[in-house]
């Protein structure tokens, strides 16, 4: 038997039947290559994207902060940002931005948080599936309209409230808000997944305590789900910061450094959006002080990423 | 035998009522009190039948294994000990199960204040993902202890047989324990909680032989203060922990709910069961 093996595969050669060789050999499959350079070129283009406007706002500010008339120092320590009477100090706008998503994020993430507790632990499956989807598409709604909902309806309430002398027409206050119930599905939706994720064994070591519903829920199951919490939280704060057509319309064109939510104040979203807008020549130094912005902008962002970050890794509960 | 409770608690509505502790616990021959009993128990998954008129008297202090193949409703039988099952959207209990005669499945009765009663160690260790302390001080606190709780971890500990393991790392989180003594954790908390009942969902099978031994070894502790229903996949378990065993199997008319066959002292059915199914499914003919 083990002699004829080899002579056997020797006459498969010789009458020029398909040897192992043959069979095993490596074949072109030009369907998969193709395939493979398209998604890696989708990935790709996002990230050449992100690398260029890095690289342009870099480039424009750097440009914009060597101008003679500007000096570094007064754009971090600047009061006034007036670019008509060459005042670039960013803190109003600074200011502005970091107030409205401040009062979005008071508004979004304990509605946000609590509709996902609700979703989570206590909502049927029917209810859920209802529920959630509706959820979504209200973050589909266009900022714009966001907009003319604080400016119409939302100021009008604040201002019969506190008064019309109290409130001012255009106010980082009903901008602040009506972002906050934008990003309010966002968080929600995130949050909800986090909480779902936890493991069901951990709410019946709960359960099998004497824990309430509620006890389990904010006891267990949040702290384990913090991670995505702060996920969720990372990019609802992004979603505020870089807002700019809910704070363009109700916010105000006034750049003002002040502390009154009730007052007008401009971000830094609004200004650049206000300012583009017009007749702005190319390479000026107006035009380039919207990149020098833009470039804060990022940093703002980027540094609650890193903040949020360092907070998950050092707080996280770890369940797996 | 156990027919003493029965006899007082005729119609759901009476077995609400609070009654003396006596009268469920002076029972008349010689067999001890009994610590919660079930009474034509069925359990509907929706349309489906789980369990199948079940009932059987649990005796205090003493450790009761329920057995059987899969799918025979073991798991299912168990919680509804500590009405776990609420926690199933379809899930619907008909009988009753009494606990000093009291109804658990009663209006009246918040499901709740039955799991602060009838604790449960599950399958998998679930510690918290807290510290080792914090596991048993959350527990604690959740119902109320407002005492020494340095003093209650250690003491739960101690009944675990966990403490000289942990004593010099009660900060760590309860994940960094071996799966054995995840588990030994988990019970320390069930019964910082003082239950009268502990309920234990096959509470070895995640664990290799040495980690088992102690477990058992733990039960056989613990049945000095409390009653223990454990349901095990592992014959020979029921028959080295248990002092009595309950025989379940599905039934025999094509609904596979599960119901239970035989229900006596652990050597008894292991040494001459009168139904000839346990008889099979203890010598390994089956299941």
């Amino acid at each position: 038997m083990t002699q004829t093996e080899p002579s056997r595969v020797a006459q498969q050669a010789q009458t020029g039947r398909p040897e192992w060789a043959t069979l095993l050999r490596r074949k072109p499959r030009p369907a998969e290559t193709v395939i493979q350079g398209l998604l890696f070129a989708s990935g790709a283009i996002s990230i050449l994207t992100t690398i260029g406007i890095v690289l342009v706002l870099g480039n424009e500010s750097l440009s914009f902060f060597t101008d003679s008339e500007v000096s570094l120092v007064e754009f971090f320590t600047g009061t006034r940002w007036q670019p008509q009477t060459g005042d670039f100090g960013v803190w109003p706008l600074v200011n502005a931005t970091l107030m409205t998503s401040l009062i979005a994020m008071l508004v979004a993430m304990p509605l946000g948080i609590f509709a996902a507790i609700y979703l989570s632990e206590y909502a049927s499956p029917r209810t859920k599936a209802l529920l959630k989807p509706t959820l979504e598409i209200l973050a589909g709604i266009p900022t714009v309209v966001f907009g003319f909902f604080a400016l119409t309806f939302i100021t009008p309430i604040l201002r019969s409230l506190f008064g019309v002398d109290t409130v001012q027409i255009y106010n980082d206050a009903s901008a602040g808000l009506v972002m906050g119930l934008m990003i309010v599905p966002l968080i929600a939706s995130m949050s909800e997944d986090a909480l779902s994720a936890v493991p069901r064994a951990l709410r019946e070591g709960a359960y099998g305590l004497g824990a309430t519903k509620f006890e389990a829920a904010v006891q267990v199951v949040l702290p384990a789900a913090l991670s995505g919490l702060v996920a969720a939280f990372i990019i609802g704060v992004s979603r505020a910061v870089g807002e700019t057509m809910i704070v363009a319309i109700a916010a105000g064109a006034t750049s003002q450094l002040t502390f009154n939510p009730f007052q007008a104040a401009e971000t830094i979203t609004g200004h650049i959006a206000r300012i583009s807008g017009g007749d702005l020549s190319y390479g000026s130094l107006d035009y380039r002080s919207l990149f020098a912005l833009a470039l804060t902008l990022f940093v703002i962002t980027l540094g609650l990423n890193l903040i949020s970050r360092w907070l998950v890794s050092r707080f996280r509960e770890q369940y797996d | 035998m156990s027919n003493s409770t029965l006899s007082t608690t005729s119609t759901m509505t009476d077995s609400t009522r609070l009654k003396p502790l006596s009268a469920t616990t002076a029972v008349d021959t010689e067999r001890t009190e009994t610590a919660i009993e079930a009474r034509h128990l069925n359990i509907f998954y929706g349309a489906f039948k789980a369990i199948h008129d079940v009932s059987m008297a649990v005796e205090a202090r003493k450790i009761t294994a329920i057995i059987g193949p899969s799918g025979c409703g073991k798991s299912t039988l168990l919680r509804a000990f500590n009405r776990m099952n609420d926690f199933v959207p379809t899930a619907r209990v008909e009988g009753e199960i009494s606990l000093h005669g009291h109804n658990l499945y009663a209006a009246s009765v918040d499901p709740v204040e039955v799991r602060r009663r009838v604790g449960m160690v599950f399958q998998k260790p679930n510690p918290f993902p807290k510290s080792i302390y914090e596991n048993i001080a959350w527990a604690a606190r959740l119902n109320g202890y407002r005492g020494d709780m340095d003093r209650l971890v250690e003491d739960s500990l101690r009944s675990a047989a966990l403490w000289d393991e942990v004593k010099d790392k009660l900060k760590q989180s309860g994940l960094s324990l071996s799966g054995g003594q995840q588990q030994r954790l988990c019970i320390a908390r069930t019964i910082a909680i003082r239950p009268e009942i502990i309920l234990m969902d096959e509470p070895c099978s995640a664990l290799d032989p040495i980690a088992t031994i102690k477990i058992e070894e733990l039960m056989q502790e613990l049945k000095k203060q409390y009653t223990i229903i454990i349901v095990t996949h592992n014959m020979q378990q029921a028959a080295r922990v248990s002092d009595r065993t309950a025989m379940m199997m599905l039934t025999e008319d094509g609904k596979r709910s599960g119901t239970l066959i035989e229900f006596d002292d652990t050597n008894v059915i292991f040494t001459r069961p009168k139904d000839k199914r346990t008889e099979d499914y203890v010598s390994g003919r089956f299941g």
